[in-house]
């Protein structure tokens, strides 16, 4: 593929409201996971929450998409100038040729858990506009709205590589001319469903997830919200951030589990690499799925081994976040563009030495280190694979 | 902007639509459309503990699909695939809200696995053996629209063929209140960059809401019952196989105009 710019790009999770206090937490190893206060949820766990959004509405025109997912994404949309570059952008290209390929594996569908535990003697859910909250398109739609946008609009739900997957899809948009701009990226909220879903299938981590220690016990569910605007390159782009190359696989092994081997990773990265013109060696930091559960990390270590030997230093910054699902793709995407401009490696939080059994090269503390390129992996439910190398534009 | 793409295969399933060739007949008006309930077919495509697992949402994609891979004469497990549903794996989610809220509110981990939006493109790899690249959309009641647009951009971005599959099925009570669809309908095709054994066709997105279709009766019924329904003003132009141009659903402001070529 044709390289993009990533014009804007912005996240908000559990380790900061917007890029400079995400930014900080990285760079002071501090944690924003906490012990989970939140109703009916499994015991013992700790969660990646955003307090700043719960206080967020959308604005009264588009009060009807009110729901914990908008409201995070609104909180996003408003950090670190992004809006305004959007605007900028449609003012460029014209409002019809920016896209916004959003994903999402649950939307707003914490609504519709609200609604149910109200509902009355008849059953009837009440008191909230579906479409606009529990639907998966809900999210994109709203964006656009709230960017005054008019181009392609799509939902992407391929469960936790939703937020990297639309980076791949809209630049397929991009190259065929469907549009000359994209925003991308991904929004996902905590919810009954997905927090019991997991601790229905034993992988909740009893304290904060710490990936890739040799005595994990599993995730910590986060929620974020993170953004991109992508452009065609232009003359002066060199040494800017952009999106260098996309790849993605599927499994077809099993629904949760993933293939031992990692070969639908393997694939993944390669694919990303390939469509990148890449080398493996030509990867400074690979930033991985690393959701902290024995069986996932040690086949994303092998399969990190399997394309980079032991040459490339690799962490996972769920330690910091949680997991946040569909949003995970996204949000690594902007710690990837903080790392290439900090020049950082962070290193895996909570443990000081990583499983011995692992081959790959897995950092525990942070380095400072020319990083111009970053490798980032997202796995899913359902076989999904999705690598994305983030770095400066050549 | 304009994009063109070619038909190599067709799958479809509807009430009183079995199947692309006898439903061609039906959409273009040679035979009577005679509404009769669907029941997805077991995916024989599937180990038996694993088609044990699958709901009607799932049946009815990979039935679609595999028909159309078939028509396309393509191996299955070197096409790239697009999902695309507006309900997803809604009965399968429900059941779960419902598990919630009862006074354990203990879930089945296997229900969790199979609630995700792209369960059935899970499936479809398991059933193939394909390690092709996969998405899967949402897309409420542009989903067929926004799909083909998004899996005809992946044909010509990619140059090589795709698998496109839509579908949806009725949600359970209580949420068919708040999401009416009263009708099972589903509809695959393999699209080419170019050519096309089954039709080609030019996309273009445009300002506006879509028309409402010109269709009989019963078809302009099953058109509204179902969101991938809304796909039947153009599979009616491909049944027919002169050129048409119809106008797609995508958003309250924005349709797709599909240009079929004969």
């Amino acid at each position: 593929m044709l390289p993009l710019r990533i014009a804007a790009i912005t996240a908000t999770s559990a380790m900061g409201v917007g890029l400079r206090a995400t930014r900080a937490a990285l760079l002071d190893r501090r944690t924003g996971l906490t012990p989970c206060d939140l109703p009916a949820m499994p015991g013992g766990i700790w969660i990646g929450r955003v307090r700043e959004a719960e206080a967020i509405d959308p604005p009264a025109p588009l009060g009807a998409f009110g729901c914990r997912n908008t409201r995070l994404a609104e909180l996003a949309l408003r950090q670190d100038g992004f809006m305004t570059a959007v605007e900028a952008a449609a003012a460029r290209h014209g409002a019809a040729r920016v896209a916004v390929v959003l994903g999402t594996s649950t939307s707003g569908i914490e609504e519709t858990e609200r609604a149910w535990a109200r509902r009355g003697p008849d059953g009837a859910l009440t008191g909230y506009d579906f479409a606009c909250t529990h639907d998966l398109h809900a999210l994109p739609r709203y964006v656009r709205a709230r960017l005054g946008l008019k181009g392609p609009c799509v939902s992407i739900s391929t469960a936790c590589t939703s937020g990297a997957r639309a980076f791949l899809d809209a630049a397929m948009l991009i190259a065929v001319g469907l549009a000359d701009a994209a925003v991308v990226g991904g929004a996902d909220t905590l919810c009954r469903l997905t927090l019991n879903g997991f601790g229905s299938l034993e992988l909740l981590a009893k304290g904060p997830t710490r990936p890739c220690a040799e005595d994990r016990d599993g995730i910590s569910i986060g929620e974020a919200a993170a953004f991109a605007l992508l452009e065609r390159t232009g003359p002066g782009d060199a040494g800017a951030i952009g999106l260098l190359g996309a790849g993605a696989s599927s499994d077809g092994h099993h629904m949760s589990s993933p293939h031992p081997d990692g070969l639908g990773a393997v694939a993944a990265m390669r694919a990303a690499l390939d469509s990148a013109g890449l080398a493996p060696a030509a990867i400074d930091y690979v930033n991985m799925h690393g959701t902290g559960t024995r069986a996932n990390d040690a086949m994303e270590d092998r399969a990190i081994a399997h394309v980079f030997g032991d040459g490339v230093p690799c962490s996972s910054t769920k330690g910091w976040t949680g997991h946040t699902l569909g949003a995970s793709g996204a949000l690594e995407a902007a710690i990837a563009a903080i790392c290439v401009e900090d020049g950082l490696v962070p290193g895996c939080l909570g443990l000081a030495r990583p499983d011995p059994a692992f081959g790959a090269r897995i950092a525990v503390a942070n380095q400072a280190a020319p990083v111009a390129r970053v490798l980032s992996n997202s796995f899913g439910f359902g076989g999904s694979n999705c690598a994305l190398v983030i770095g400066r534009l050549p | 902007m304009t994009l063109a793409a070619g038909i190599l295969g067709i799958g479809l399933l509807g009430p009183g639509l079995p199947g692309w060739s006898a439903a061609a007949a039906v959409l273009a008006g040679r035979v009577a459309h005679e509404p009769v309930p669907l029941t997805p077919p077991a995916p024989s495509l599937l180990p038996a503990t694993e088609r044990r697992r699958t709901g009607p949402s799932v049946r009815l994609a990979l039935a679609v699909a595999a028909e159309a891979v078939q028509d396309s004469g393509l191996p299955p497990e070197e096409l790239d695939t697009v999902f695309a549903s507006s309900n997803g794996e809604g009965l399968v989610i429900t059941s779960i809200l419902e598990a919630l809220h009862t006074p354990d509110g203990a879930i089945s981990p296997t229900q969790f696995h199979n609630s995700v939006h792209n369960a059935a493109a899970g499936y479809w790899g398991i059933a193939v053996g394909s390690s092709r690249p996969s998405v899967s959309l949402g897309g409420h009641d542009g989903v067929f629209a926004t799909g083909l647009l998004h899996a005809a951009a992946q044909a010509a971005a990619l140059g090589r063929p795709i698998l496109f599959v839509a579908h949806d099925v009725p949600m359970p009570p209580p949420l068919d209140a708040l999401r009416p669809t009263s009708e099972m309908f589903a509809v695959a095709m393999v699209l080419a960059p170019a050519g096309g054994g089954r039709g080609r066709f030019t996309l273009a997105p445009e300002d506006g809401a879509a028309p409402p279709p010109a269709l009989p009766a019963t078809l302009a019924a099953l058109h509204d019952a179902n969101p991938v329904a809304r796909a039947l003003p153009l599979l009616a132009a491909l049944a027919v196989g002169s050129r048409a141009e119809v106008r797609l659903p995508m958003l309250e402001d924005a349709c797709l105009r599909v240009t079929v070529a004969p």
